[in-house]
């Protein structure tokens, strides 16, 4: 469903600082699964996932969607992809403070122009479905860690997203949240989303809930295990 | 409510009013005619030639029957005495009738 | 099209919150901008509608009125004068004027004494104007005495108070007949004050204007369409106070833009940052800022205009009436007629909202266009 063939990507190119992150990768990320890609830092496990969540363009290779290619798109089109395709939670949960869960949940449907009353309406059921309900017209930041996390989610998936993608999301949670985390990212994938992460941390890596792992190491991809041996 | 609708209703609010100021203006426009044609015709009958607004000195209250030398008495660069100095240009008459007269005359050597 | 307009609301709801959550600064914002523009819609009102109303009201000034100069100075119109003038062609009717000024020390004022052209006032009466009505208290019946500069106490009856909404003209003046006058003010037998003509042609006014200079050269017509041009320019804004307050208007404009545009606080980076990441355009970032501003600044001329309305007159500009006052001590009273210049009120709407909102949108050019992964890393 995403592939990834020959993925190159270079900072400051031509500069005295140039920098290869990523050196050639070639990735086909199944679908409706949990990947995770492992790597010591500086392995260029946070840019090959702003590649594959269509944050960032490859400088060289091409990515493909659901059989699509969507490398050469110009970015108004690439943004559209990205908002109706990937859902991000991000590893400081990024959620605007001042404003409540709901309404934070919310902000990802207003590009769309989807009616206020459908978001709400969207939002609410994704509230209920992770038991935060109760919090609904709280300001984010008087929540705590897990419920932060949890508004995190409900807003990565406002829009339906096919494609979950969390960077970090365990650093800055105790054993368990991060143990609850994973089990809201199995049910996600069973009810048929992909769902990919990045983390270094042993929790997630050798978790039951993995069903494969891309190891990457300066750049390049050094290992692909597939964790979960029975079909699902 | 939505927020968008709140500032939004504020802002039609606030539109509403400034239409209406202009429909105000109309009413009262068409209100003080007849006011202001007695008024005119007032100042034809009494042979009056300036309006009542800078009572301060004679050159002010008159201010289109001013002569030359009260308004500028003093020094052209003094401080104002009065604050209508301050509104008011003086009168073009008082300029433009005399400049060209003087600008003709020649000095003898 | 639908979609369109939802995604607009959807934006204006976040511009809301977003001020409501600086609500203090939000407010006071919107209350400076706000009294910036009362202020100098007040004015801009103000002196459009009363240059209106003066001209309007003197459009029926005598054509001509002549003055005779002595060694610079207003001397009387002697007897004969008139005669001379008689002779000259295009001239249809003259009249002398007889009027002055007496001062009043009880109220420090200046009266504009005058012979009524228009009426039969009996000895002893005066006619006098609204003002003195408000300030001296009279009305008809009372009498008041003056003293003549030959010392003599003079009394008189009020017959009759102008009507008060003929202040504007009328406020000081005090009307007698005749024979009052020259007697209260030793006024030479046979002279006036200065003459009032009416000319036939309205064309030729100015060409009799110039032929009286001629005949009488130590004459000094003063032709209508001067009157009306002088008050056509009053509170010009190239004087003194006007100047000032435009000056500083300006400045207050200036210091608003310059505050917006001098940049973006890390909070509202961060936030900009995270709506780019959570799927927001360049085009989204930057339209919900151009909302902000516009409102703004849109409701701070609305409101500050139409208070400024109410203000001019409903209230008769008396925020202002103490510098108009400046040390007179009589002022007229009178409700403004609305007169209101269409292209005033664009440029002032120009100015209080385009540079604001444009002000919004520079610093944020740079923070929209950032690259969604940036937050990724921060």
């Amino acid at each position: 469903m995403l592939e990834l063939a020959n993925i190159r990507k270079v900072f400051n190119q031509g500069q005295h600082n140039e920098y290869w992150a990523l050196k050639g990768i070639d990735l086909d990320i199944l679908p409706a699964r949990v990947s995770v890609l492992k790597g010591p830092s500086g392995s260029g496990k946070t840019t090959l996932l702003t590649i594959l969540g269509c944050l960032a363009r490859p400088t060289e290779g091409r990515v493909r969607l659901n059989g699509e290619d969507i490398s050469g798109l110009p970015e108004r089109f690439l943004t559209e992809i990205r908002r109706r395709t990937f859902g991000f939670i991000f590893q400081q949960f990024n959620l605007i403070r001042g404003l409540s869960a709901i309404e934070n949940i919310i902000l990802p449907g207003y590009p769309g122009g989807t009616p206020r009353a459908q978001l709400l309406a969207r939002a609410e059921v994704l509230l209920a479905d992770l038991q935060l309900a109760h919090r609904r017209d709280a300001k984010v930041e008087w929540l705590s860690g897990g419920e932060q996390q949890r508004v995190a989610i409900c807003r990565a998936l406002i829009n339906d997203p096919q494609v979950l993608v969390a960077d970090e999301p365990t650093a800055n949670l105790d054993s368990k949240l991060s143990a609850e985390f994973l089990v809201i990212l199995h049910r996600l994938a069973e009810s048929g989303r992909t769902v990919i992460l990045t983390s270094h941390d042993p929790l997630v890596v050798e978790s039951a809930v993995v069903d494969r792992v891309y190891s990457l190491r300066d750049g390049q991809l050094t290992d692909v295990v597939d964790t979960r041996k029975a079909a699902p | 409510m939505r927020p968008a609708d709140r500032i939004l209703g504020a802002t039609l609010l606030a539109a509403a009013l400034f239409a209406a100021t202009f429909v105000d203006a109309g009413w009262q426009r068409s209100a003080h005619e007849p006011a202001l044609q007695r008024t005119a015709e007032l100042v034809t009958r009494l042979r009056l030639s300036d309006v009542v607004l800078f009572t301060e000195a004679r050159y002010t209250r008159h201010l289109t029957q001013a002569d030359l030398h009260s308004a500028f008495q003093d020094h052209p660069v003094a401080l104002e005495h009065f604050p209508s100095g301050s509104l008011l240009p003086p009168p073009r008459i008082l300029l433009e009738r005399h400049e060209g007269l003087d600008r003709k005359a020649t000095s003898s050597d | 099209m639908k979609a369109w307009i939802e995604k607009q609301r959807h934006l204006i709801d976040f511009t809301a919150q977003s001020l409501a959550r600086r609500k203090g600064k939000s407010l006071g914002l919107l209350v400076v901008y706000t009294l910036l523009v009362f202020v100098l819609a007040s004015v801009a009102l103000y002196t459009h509608a009363l240059r209106n109303e003066a001209t309007q009201v003197l459009a029926g000034t005598p054509e001509i009125v002549l003055q005779r100069l002595i060694a610079g100075r207003h001397d009387l119109i002697p007897p004969g004068y008139i005669e001379k003038i008689g002779r000259i062609r295009g001239v249809q009717k003259i009249e002398g004027r007889l009027w002055g000024y007496y001062y009043d020390s009880v109220l420090k004022a200046n009266y504009t004494f005058m012979v009524a052209a228009d009426r039969e006032i009996a000895p002893g009466e005066i006619v006098v104007g609204p003002a003195l009505e408000r300030t001296r208290g009279l009305s008809a019946g009372n009498g008041i005495s003056f003293r003549s500069y030959s010392g003599d106490l003079h009394t008189f009856i009020v017959a009759e108070v102008l009507a008060h909404e003929s202040e504007l003209v009328s406020a000081d003046l005090v009307l007698m007949d005749e024979a009052d006058f020259r007697r209260f003010f030793a006024y030479p037998a046979g002279h006036h004050t200065d003459v009032a003509l009416w000319v036939a042609n309205p064309l030729e006014v100015r060409n009799v204007g110039i032929k009286l200079l001629d005949a009488l050269p130590d004459s000094r017509p003063i032709l209508r369409e001067e009157v009306l041009r002088t008050y056509a320019s009053i509170f010009d804004w190239r004087e003194g106070m006007m100047l000032a307050l435009l000056s500083a208007a300006i400045l207050a404009f200036g210091i608003f833009a310059w505050e917006k545009a001098a940049g973006l606080s890390a909070e509202e980076k961060r936030e900009i940052g995270i709506l780019k990441a959570i799927g927001w355009e360049t085009g989204d970032v930057i339209a919900m800022k151009f909302w902000e501003g516009f409102l703004v600044s849109l409701l701070a001329f609305l409101v500050g205009y139409v208070a400024a309305y109410v203000h001019v007159f409903h209230f008769e500009f008396t925020l202002f009436a103490p510098v108009l006052k400046g040390w007179a001590v009589l002022y007229p009273s009178f409700a403004l007629t609305p007169q209101i210049d269409g292209l005033q009120v664009a440029t002032l709407f120009v100015f209080t909202v385009l540079p604001y909102t444009a002000a919004t949108l520079v610093p944020i050019w740079r923070a929209a266009t950032t690259d969604p992964d940036t937050v990724m890393r921060s």
